[in-house]
Parts: structure tokens; sequence; C-alpha cells
């Protein structure tokens, strides 16, 4: 799409455009050549010598039980994430586009978890669910659990996920809401006098029209999983323990900055920037899809 | 409600009446889980050491509200060494007004230069910002550390929010606005010889007030909540922000954390973007839907 009527000047545009290019060239083209730079480069131990091996650190990125390991991790985390997060939002938006009275204080608490950071978000669930001092700890203990997620990797997994989908509710919730609203009254009514019940009217009329939606927020989370959830897991387990929560973008930034394996960090990076690509790719081909829905 | 129903339709009404009872119902459950751990924090925060100490703790409120935030305050978690909340969180709002202003400063300029001109590699230089999208900090955390680096800018406020201001959803959703402002705008003004900048200064701008307003609320969470970069650009415990202080306060969660501490600390970093979510709900919800569009 293009503006009809426009200024005509040389060099004012360039100007206006100047510290965006600028900002984009330097932190975002230079350091992603840098990693596919690196990516095919090898240092010797001692950061003397630097040798072209192609394709030799993909080669060992992929076939490193420790990544595939955490590769599997990341999937079945993002898909408990994924899943955690979006199906209670659904609920939820459904009930609070139904509901009359009291609808604006429903939205106003359920949305708050937005305003929270990750890590902020993890803390809180940590504190729950500390093993010395959290209250939902000591239920579980009372409940015969020997709840410890500092030495049991599976209860780690578990309070991470819990945590970053706690999170991201909120974010789903507001977009379920908006798909909600935006489904005409009159063919709810249509259906209803055809004698189609609250169950039937969801899954053939609401849920097909809120597709759009869905496959949206689908992308988003598994970003947010794969990505944002960073903060959660550096704040409550540190990816431990014994490397039971260590997802991929916890070990490119472990390898790279505490491990210094540049030349695999570089490479993790180069296959992370190709799954966001991917992601990004699917998102489009959505909006695509939605301007002729 | 039932009684006042004219006869015919009281069945109607009741089933009605119980079905938001339900609704009301789940909306009250999903209340209950977001706002559980934070009412867990909220009472933490008031409650001496040795009462968090021994779980469970108790469910009401203590009398150290004022002692525990003024420590942490002024203080900080000493044990951890760490800086005074206020440091942190002074350094936050930096951070998160720095950001947000930066961010909508440089892509309104860079917005305006593309659509209300034509110039020679117009398209290149959109996809240019159209594919930063793609290239998130997470998946190019080791290169972009070392152009900071090389740049002299790590441990400054520089490093921690310039590297951060370019963005391509800002960008897209001005455009995306000045799309829509019509020709008969642009051809008054030129006729009334008003340059492009006179122009942008008083029709673009004035016009853009609820996407500017929309956009702070957004950009103000997101540079607030910051986690991988400060993470990696603040070495100097004097420019950990409020997030990043928290983590270091809790260490690994051993005896030494001052868990009354953390939680004040937990609450005031919480305060500021949930207020701004809450109070600029209208424009929070609409910014977030259309950016993401």
């Amino acid at each position: 799409m293009q503006r009809k009527v426009i200024f005509g000047n040389r060099l004012l545009p360039y100007a206006l455009l100047a510290p965006q290019l600028a900002i984009t060239a330097v932190f975002f083209f230079w350091p992603a050549g840098q990693a596919l730079f690196m990516s095919v480069l090898q240092q010797d131990p001692f950061g003397m010598r630097v040798t072209f091996v192609g394709l030799a650190n993909f080669r060992a990125v992929l076939s490193d039980p420790d990544y595939l390991a955490a590769l599997w991790r990341t999937l079945y985390f993002s898909l408990a994430v994924t899943v955690l997060a979006m199906v209670p939002a659904l609920l939820l938006a459904v009930m609070a586009d139904r509901v009359i009275r009291a609808a604006t204080f429903y939205k106003t608490v359920l949305i708050v978890p937005y305003a929270i950071a990750p890590a902020v978000a993890g803390v809180l669930w940590l504190f729950m669910f500390h093993p010395a001092i959290g209250s939902l700890a000591w239920v579980l203990k009372r409940l015969g659990i020997a709840w410890n997620p500092v030495l049991d990797g599976t209860h780690a997994m578990i309070l991470v996920i819990l945590a970053a989908a706690w999170k991201q509710i909120a974010y789903n919730f507001l977009f379920f809401l908006a798909g909600l609203q935006s489904i005409p009254r009159s063919l709810l009514e249509a259906a209803s006098i055809d004698g189609a019940g609250e169950a039937r009217r969801f899954w053939t009329i609401v849920f097909p029209l809120l597709s759009p939606t869905t496959f949206f927020l689908l992308v988003v989370n598994v970003v947010y999983a794969f990505f944002d959830t960073f903060g959660v897991i550096h704040a409550v387990t540190g990816g431990g323990p014994a490397k039971a929560t260590e997802i991929l973008v916890y070990k490119v930034y472990f390898d790279g900055v505490h491990a210094l394996n540049l030349g695999s960090s570089s490479a993790q990076s180069v296959i992370l920037m190709a799954i966001v690509i991917a992601l990004t790719m699917l998102q489009f081909r959505y909006l695509e899809r939605r301007v002729h829905y | 409600m039932a009684s006042v129903a004219p006869p015919i339709a009281h069945g109607a009404a009741r089933m009605r009446l119980r079905e938001d009872g339900f609704a009301h119902l789940i909306l009250w459950a999903g209340i209950a889980i977001t706002a559980f751990p934070l009412y867990l924090t909220l009472v933490a925060s008031t409650l001496a050491p040795q009462e968090i100490a021994q779980a469970p703790m108790p469910v009401l409120p203590g009398d150290q509200a004022w002692h525990n935030y003024r420590t942490a305050l002024l203080e900080g978690a000493t044990m951890r060494l760490s800086p005074p909340v206020l440091t942190m969180m002074a350094n936050s709002l930096v951070m998160a007004l720095g950001i947000t202003f930066g961010k909508i400063v440089v892509s309104i300029l860079s917005a305006y230069a593309v659509v209300f001109f034509r110039f020679p590699l117009r398209m290149a230089f959109f996809w240019m910002i159209f594919v930063t999208l793609m290239l998130p900090v997470e998946v190019r955390i080791v290169p972009t550390y070392a152009v900071v680096s090389d740049l002299g800018m790590i441990n400054t406020y520089a490093g921690l929010t310039i590297p951060l201001i370019a963005s391509a959803t800002a960008t897209l959703l001005f455009r995306q606005f000045f799309l829509t402002i019509p020709d008969e705008y642009v051809e008054a003004a030129k006729m009334d010889g008003a340059g492009p900048m006179r122009f942008f200064w008083d029709v673009v701008l004035p016009l853009s007030r609820t996407n500017i307003a929309a956009l702070f609320v957004i950009l103000f969470i997101y540079g607030w909540n910051q986690y991988l970069w400060p993470l990696l650009m603040a070495t100097d415990k004097n420019l950990d922000t409020i997030v990043i202080g928290i983590k270091k306060m809790i260490g690994t969660g051993d005896a030494l954390t001052e868990w009354h501490l953390v939680m004040a600390t937990t609450v005031l970093a919480m305060l500021p973007p949930a207020l701004v979510v809450v109070a600029m709900q209208r424009w929070f919800v609409k910014g977030l839907v259309e950016t993401e569009k």
C-alpha cells in the first residue's frame, strides 16, 4: 500500500530513517552476521588461532546428546506451557464474554500477570513451592509427596512450566476475549432459536470463528515458551538440577557466556534463528489467510 | 430477577441465571489462581523473617511491613551485599523510560519517512527494519555482547537502552496508522505552504496520540521487565535493575536468603508495571491487539 500524495524532499527521509537504521545495523545485523561467521570457525583453547571448520560446529552440536536432550526438553516444555496457558485462557474468556455483572472487575484482575516479568513470576512460584519455606510445598508434603524442586528434576520442570504458563494466561485471555467479542451476536441467537445448546453453539460456531485467533496465539505462545521463558528458568532453577530444566535458549546463554564455547554457542544461535524465522513465517501465512477470511 | 419475569419466560430466566452462576464460579477460580501467588507475596512482605522460615507461613499480614519495605528500599539485602532497592528501581525506571521514549521517537520518524516520501531504497530500508522481528536478543547473545563491549558501552545506561530501541513492531504500527491519514490533509498542508516537518508536528503527531499512549503501556512493561539484556550488559551491581536484583537477592535460595526483603522487593518490582496496565487499561488492550496484527 502506498500514499498518493507525498512530500518531495531528497535528504530528509534518509535523515528520518538514520537513527533506526544505525541501531539496526550495529546491534542486529552486525551481531547476527558475526554469529553466522563464528559458527563456521573454531578457536583453539587459548584463543590464539582461529580456523575455518565449515559445518563441523553444526555437526558437533546436532550429534551432541546434551543438545538433543535440550531440544526434546524444549519441545515438551513448550507444548506444556502452550496448552496450560491457552486452555484456561479460552475457558475464562468464554465465561467473561458471557457475564455482564462485574465484567470489568474480572478483566482487570485477570490481565495483571501480563505486567509481571517472567523472572518475577518465577520467583512468586518458587516462593510458594520452595522445599523449605513454601506454603504449597508444605501442603504437598502433608499429602505425602516428597516435593523438592531443588533436587528432583521432574519437580523443577513442573515448577517452571506452571510459572511460565501462569504469566501467559493473561495475554491469551485478552486475545480470546477480543476474538469472542467480534463474533456477531445474531449468529449465536439464530443458532439458539434453531435449538442448538450451549456446547453445540460453542463447537460449531464460536470455536471455528475463533480459529484465526487460536492459531495466532499458538505461534505466539510457542515463541514465548522458546525464548521469553529464559527469565523464569534463570531465576528459578538456573537450568538445574543436573540440567533438568535446561532449554535451548538457556543452553546458548550458558555455553556462550559461562562455558565460553563460542563456536558451539554460535552454531546454536544460528539454529535458534532458523527456528524464529520459521515461526515468524508461519505467523505471516496466518496473516495472509486472515485477510481472505 | 426471576421473580419479576413474566411466567412464560420463567424457565429460560432461571436457566440463564444458573449458567451465569457457573460463569461467575469459573471466573472466581481464575481470579483465585491469578491472585493467590500475589496475595502470598504481599503477606510475606509484611512478616518477620522467622515467621516465613518455618512453613507454613501465616496467611494474614503481619506488622513488619514498614520495617521490611524501609530496609529493602534504603539498605537492600545486606547478607547478599545487594544495593538498596531504591537504586535498583531508579535503574529500572531509567531503562524502561529510555527504551519507551527511544523506541517511540525512532520508530515514528522512520515510519513517517517510509510513508510520506518516495525515495531510492525505500522498500529495502523498510524490509531491513522488518526482518529485525526475526532476530531477538536471545538468538545473538554472544556477538551482541561483543559489539556492545567493543563500543565501551558495558555498564552504562546507554548500553542498557540504545541497543533495544530499534523496533519493528512500533514502526509497523505507526506505518499502518499513517496510511489511513486522508490525502486531503497533506494537500491542504502543501497548499498552505507547510513543509514536511511542520506537517509532522502540527498534524501527524497530534493525530498519533492514542497510538503513542498504547505503545507507551506496552513498551514500558517491556522495558521494565527486561532480563537477559541487563544480565549481560551490567556487571556492576549498582546498575542492577530490580528484576535482576531480586534474582541476586535470592542467590541459591539457601538459609542466607532474606525472604521477607525479597518479597517486599518483589512487590515493588510488580507495582509500577501493574499500575500502568490497570490505569491505562483501555489504551493497553487496544495497543496490544493492534501491534500484534
